[in-house]
């Protein structure tokens, strides 16, 4: 028997284009969790896809509790005892908590082929309850809370004998008091044997959970420490692969007056009570936890969503937003977060999607000119240096951070005052990322006033010359970037209300 | 914190039923209502006929649930009923010594076989139900005016045994309302106590993860319009017999009262939910409403009119129903 | 940084110039009218095929509006039931003393709210779907046409009305002359004005289009109010085509106009299709019916082939998808 419950050698998987995991390696021991860290794109998800048999690896083996394996598809993955959550609960929301534990392996009677619903509701509830869960087995899964899904994932997981389990951001969407339940369930299925891979952007959960860290970058493996043996800086430096501070542009900007202030907004549900202003020429970070109500927040303030409450003043007049175009038509511009399903068509071209948040220039009484169509596209992908052979080459051909500058040129070509970014470098590759902030700086030196929404601590501190930090729908602090530090932020972020 | 969330969760899953009882509710006073006007309606023999004269639509659509629960729609059935009815009705023409077992099995394998055809292009080709259905509906309605020559099998040409599978009765009670019961039981077992039948509930609430966990997608497609069609041909000889003719244009726009009674009866179009118990209000509804309509002597012409009006009446309450309760939830986290 | 030079010449492919749907349209086009020729040897004249055109361009006037609907993604089963609402409605009115030009424009009235209601439903529920709003309303609408009307037959219009359907001008049915018209706007809408570019960027991505400043709801309402006001003016052709009118009229002509949407190549999940290939094949599935006509095929025959027709062009134009030959 080998000391190692699950082991990789040697993984390399090639998609069309692409490497996407270059000779990476990885030992998990019975009874250990183990952090998977690295940048998005760093191959993290492909390698998480190849131990449950959603791709199968070109090159590499697999061992299983020392014996060699082949993981052909979710199925055999599942047999061997290997279970995973996704980031994105991949439930089906109309079946009942008992379904989706019990789904594809439920208690049938060997007789009639029944179902044993009675069966299956108590064991699914000792589960639950197991996991201190705070719900009924029989309760409808579109009920639940994301947090609660994930309870439902592992009890799932459980039901399936699982060994090993792979948890994918598990805490990306929870609250700070959910996580901590998130933490006590995985000591617990340590503590009887289980084997946890635990993916995660952030360091907390690192810090609280893990007993040792993997890193990939590029995908390529890094490295591999023991928690306690690494300090910040160097599991940064290895993440990243640089020194950060080189990955930001100087701020020499000078801001000049306010042009956006918002006071008292709120909707009930999201955020409530949030005052802040803005002037020319800055660029404001706007952090907290993902669910602190920030996207929501800016969506109100771009017409997407409705507010229940407050004021919104442009230039020192009220404005009322109820559309995007409202919004447009005011001047303010809007990156979204999901650039494929939000920001872009991506059967269109180039020239098309650049152009469609500006139809008015390009047409005279309804007609479309497609010369000036193409005139514009031209100048705005070459101004934001989109990789791209033509102006009709198709938004899905093109690489993530090329997608994410043609949603940026889609932005300058109205005549934009203020500019909101909702996690412009997701899933963005480094050398891309940093020409997004180059952009980012060039636009703010231009006179635009910038918010940017982001949860990557190093963005916000090199970027932002001021940061206002979000927590359950509320702003708990503001700072300028001088005074900021990763430690302050934080604590504004995940501080409990008194 | 914890005791609003679960508190939260009450709320969100009885939606359902609030739902139900709604409708249900809505079924009593329209009950009481038409019993103020015309008395002779909750007599014996009067909801002995309105049951009788439901019981092709219920078969119908307890067929017509599982494919929308799997985010589909047929509109061929209405064709595929007229096809296997007027098979058989020839058969029986010429054979008029035929057992009627032999009848609903003729025309049910018959309604198999044309679910199978559809279960083919939903499952097998890219073509979306409502598509696919639309056309083979065309070609079963084609076919059917084709075979029959445009001409009526009537009822002096059809043995009187046929015509007693659905004027029969047994211990009292029609055998049209002993087969929908038995069919009703059957497809409640199916649904909701086999490892088939769940499979189509999780095909319909999401695909994607239904493949990724195993699940043969395609085949639980293929099933469940194979299922539609073999119902819908089971129904067709019902239908000829009891009204002792077949006609080419027999059943025709009738899927719309199928897929009406569905949506009535809390089946989402989204796919994914759908219960025996909401479906058979839906079909009620409907029923007492084909039944009543003449009893108050509401004009036959008003009838559609009034049927398209409480269908959209439903969905549209049904949605703001759902809206309110998540509209409340979200005031209940803001506490 | 390394600056690529983008190109803006558009590159001329021999191959994506011929794997184009209305090419196929075309060749079926042409291989009908040359079996009709065979099988009857007045067809190829003039008149025989003006004539002929009289006979199903009324539907087409509502296959240019769907074409619009079903690239949102959407589909409107309430068409044939507007058409009779609204003749319906246009024959009592006249009947009641209203001056016939009245009657008429009650008529593309009635056709405007139909569609408005419909769009108005499908924007402010869509959780509902346009399938279950349409289908619910084509009951109520037709449903309505019967409490006017009930089992009877409306007509006695004035003699001038028939020249709708029946009359020429300069030699050119009047049908057709509109008809051409008509599908020059709409396909001039469709392909070089902002309108139709957003109509496209709704139907390939509706969050992200309303995230680019499109009005995706307005966009909506009007497409499916125009689709009703297009179905009334069909309705206007059909009554004077048959003189009179009863509430049980076009049963029958969404399926006809989806059918001729979808084979001209127009796909069903939204986003691609263009207005040449559905004109092209509302004259495909009309010269069909008429040549099947003449070698007496029975209309059920015809139904039989229209249904495969539809199945067999959706089939081959998602293997065309499949192929990567995707085009707007």
């Amino acid at each position: 028997m080998s000391k190692y419950i699950l082991e990789l050698k040697g993984i390399t998987k090639t998609f069309p284009g692409v490497k996407a995991l270059d000779n990476v390696c990885f030992q998990l021991k019975p009874g250990e969790i183990h952090a998977l860290m690295g940048e998005n794109g760093a191959g993290k998800s492909t390698f998480i896809k190849i131990i449950t048999g959603v791709h199968q690896p070109d090159e590499g083996e697999i061992y299983f509790k020392g014996e060699q394996v082949v993981i052909d598809n979710p199925n055999d993955s599942k047999k061997l005892g290997i279970a995973a959550i996704y980031q994105h609960a991949t439930s089906y929301p109309d079946l009942s908590v008992t379904e989706n534990i019990f789904i594809g392996h439920e208690y049938i009677c060997p007789q009639t082929k029944r179902l044993l619903w009675k069966k299956m509701n108590a064991k699914a509830q000792e589960y639950l309850d197991e996991l201190g869960a705070n719900f009924e087995s029989t309760t409808m899964m579109k009920a639940l809370s994301v947090a609660q899904q994930q309870i439902v994932e592992i009890a799932k997981a459980l039901s399936a004998n699982a060994e090993v389990i792979i948890m994918d951001e598990p805490t990306s969407s929870l609250t700070t008091s959910e996580s901590e339940d998130l933490y006590r369930i995985a000591e617990s299925l340590r503590d009887s044997g289980t084997s946890i891979i635990f993916i995660s952007h952030r360091f907390e959960d690192m810090y609280r959970l893990a007993d040792i860290v993997t890193v990939l970058r590029d995908s390529k493996y890094i490295g591999t420490w023991g928690v306690n043996e690494v300090s910040n800086e160097d599991l940064i430096k290895a993440m990243v692969g640089r020194e950060i501070t080189q990955l930001f542009p100087e701020k020499k900007r000078v801001l000049g007056k306010e042009i956006l202030k918002v006071h008292g907004l709120g909707k009930i549900g999201y955020f409530s009570d949030i005052s802040f202003t803005l002037r020319k020429g800055e660029i404001l970070g706007l952090t907290g936890l993902v669910g602190a109500g920030r996207t929501e927040l800016c969506q109100a303030i771009f017409g997407i969503h409705s507010y229940d409450k407050g004021h919104i003043y442009l230039e020192g007049s009220e404005v009322e937003i109820n559309h995007p175009s409202d919004a447009m038509q005011l001047g303010i511009g809007y990156l979204p977060e999901d650039r494929q399903a939000q920001g872009l068509i991506l059967e269109w071209g180039l020239e098309k999607n650049i152009s469609l948040s500006a139809l008015d220039k390009i047409s005279r009484n309804g007609w479309l000119n497609k010369k000036e169509e193409i005139k514009i596209a031209k100048r705005l992908a070459d101004k934001v240096n989109v990789k791209a052979r033509s102006v009709f080459d198709l938004a899905k051909q093109l690489s993530g951070g090329n997608q994410q500058k043609v949603v940026v040129a889609k932005l300058l070509t109205a005549d934009l005052k203020i500019i909101i970014l909702d996690e412009p470098t997701k899933g963005v590759d480094v050398g891309a990322k940093s020409a997004i902030f180059e952009i980012m700086t060039d636009l703010a030196v231009q006179g635009y006033a910038i918010i940017m929404i982001s949860s990557e601590m190093p963005e916000i501190l090199g970027m932002s010359d001021r940061i206002l930090v979000m927590r359950e729908g509320r702003i708990t602090a503001e700072m300028t970037g001088e005074e900021a530090s990763q430690e302050r932020i934080l604590e504004a972020a995940m501080k409990k209300t008194a | 914190m914890a005791e609003n969330k679960s508190k939260t969760v009450l709320n969100r899953g009885s939606v359902q039923k609030i739902r139900e009882l709604g409708l249900l509710g809505f079924i009593v006073i329209l009950s009481v209502f038409i019993q103020c006007r015309n008395p002779s309606f909750l007599t014996a023999e009067n909801l002995n006929d309105l049951i009788t004269n439901t019981a092709i639509l219920s078969l119908l659509s307890v067929g017509m649930m599982m494919v929308i629960i799997t985010r589909g729609i047929d509109l061929s059935i209405g064709a595929t009923l007229a096809l296997s009815g007027m098979i058989t009705a020839m058969t029986v023409r010429s054979h008029p010594a035929l057992s009627p077992f032999l009848a609903l099995l003729l025309g049910t394998t018959i309604g198999l076989l044309c679910g199978i055809v559809i279960g083919f292009l939903v499952a097998k080709t890219s073509i979306l139900p409502i598509i696919a259905t639309l056309g083979m509906m065309n070609v079963f309605r084609g076919m059917t005016f084709l075979i029959s020559g445009g001409r009526w099998v009537s009822a002096h040409q059809m043995s009187s045994s046929f015509k007693h599978i659905a004027t029969g009765s047994i211990f009292g009670v029609n055998h049209l309302i002993l087969i929908a019961i038995i069919t009703y039981l059957i497809f409640y077992y199916f649904i909701n106590h086999t490892r088939t039948g769940r499979k189509i509930y999780a095909v319909g609430s999401n695909p994607q993860s239904a493949r990724i966990s195993g699940i043969n997608v395609d085949r639980t497609l293929w099933l469940v319009y194979a299922i539609m069609g073999a119902l819908t041909g089971l129904s067709g000889v019902l239908w000829v017999s009891k009204f002792a003719s077949a006609q080419s244009n027999t059943a025709m726009g009738y899927e719309m009262n199928v897929i009406a009674a569905c949506v009535v009866g809390g089946v989402s179009i989204a796919g994914g939910t759908g219960k025996v118990s909401g479906l058979l209000s839906g079909v009620l509804l409907l029923g007492i409403l084909n039944n009543a309509l003449p009893l108050l002597n509401v004009s036959p012409f008003w009838q559609d009119a009034i049927q398209g009006g409480i269908i959209l009446l439903a969905v549209i309450v049904g949605a703001l129903v759902r809206r309110n309760t998540d509209k409340k939830n979200l005031i209940g986290r803001e506490e | 940084m390394s600056s690529v030079n983008i190109q803006t010449e558009k590159k001329f492919s021999l191959q994506t110039f011929f794997f184009q749907w209305e090419w196929l349209l075309l060749l079926i086009f042409v291989m009908i009218n040359i079996i009709n020729a065979h099988l009857s040897p007045y067809y190829l004249n003039t008149f025989t095929l003006l004539d002929a055109t009289m006979g199903f361009l009324d539907k087409a006037f509502i296959a240019l509006p769907m074409a619009f609907v079903i690239i949102f993604g959407d589909i409107d089963i309430s068409v044939g039931s507007t058409v009779a609402l609204s003749s319906v409605v246009m024959a009592v009115l006249y009947n009641a003393g209203v001056p016939m030009y009245l009657a008429m424009l009650a008529c593309l009235s009635v056709g405007l709210i139909c569609g408005f209601i419909n769009g108005i439903l499908i924007v402010k529920f869509k959780e509902l779907s346009a399938i279950i709003v349409t289908l619910s309303t084509m009951i109520l609408y037709r449903g309505i046409a019967y409490i006017i009307l009930e089992n009877q037959a409306a007509g006695g219009f004035p003699q001038w009305f028939s020249f709708l359907g029946w009359g020429y001008i300069k030699g050119i049915p009047f049908i057709l002359a509109l008809f051409a018209v008509t599908a020059l706007v709409f396909a001039f809408l469709l392909h070089k004005t902002t309108f139709g570019r957003k109509v496209y960027a709704i139907g390939n991505n509706a969050v992200a289009s309303r995230f680019s400043g499109v009005k995706v709801d307005k966009m909506k309402v009007i497409v499916f109010t125009l689709t009703g006001f297009m179905t009334a003016v069909a309705s206007l052709f059909l009554t004077s085509k048959m003189g009179s009118t009863r509430p049980n009229i076009a049963s029958g002509y969404e399926l006809d106009a989806i059918a001729m949407v979808v084979l001209g190549g127009v796909s069903t999940s939204g986003g691609k299709g263009r207005m040449i290939g559905v004109i092209l094949s509302i004259f495909i599935v009309g010269l069909l019916r008429y040549g099947l006509g003449l070698i007496n095929v029975s209309s059920q025959i015809v139904l039989i082939i229209i249904g495969l027709l539809l199945i067999v062009s959706v089939m081959i134009s998602s293997l065309n998808i499949r192929m990567g030959k995707s085009k707007e």
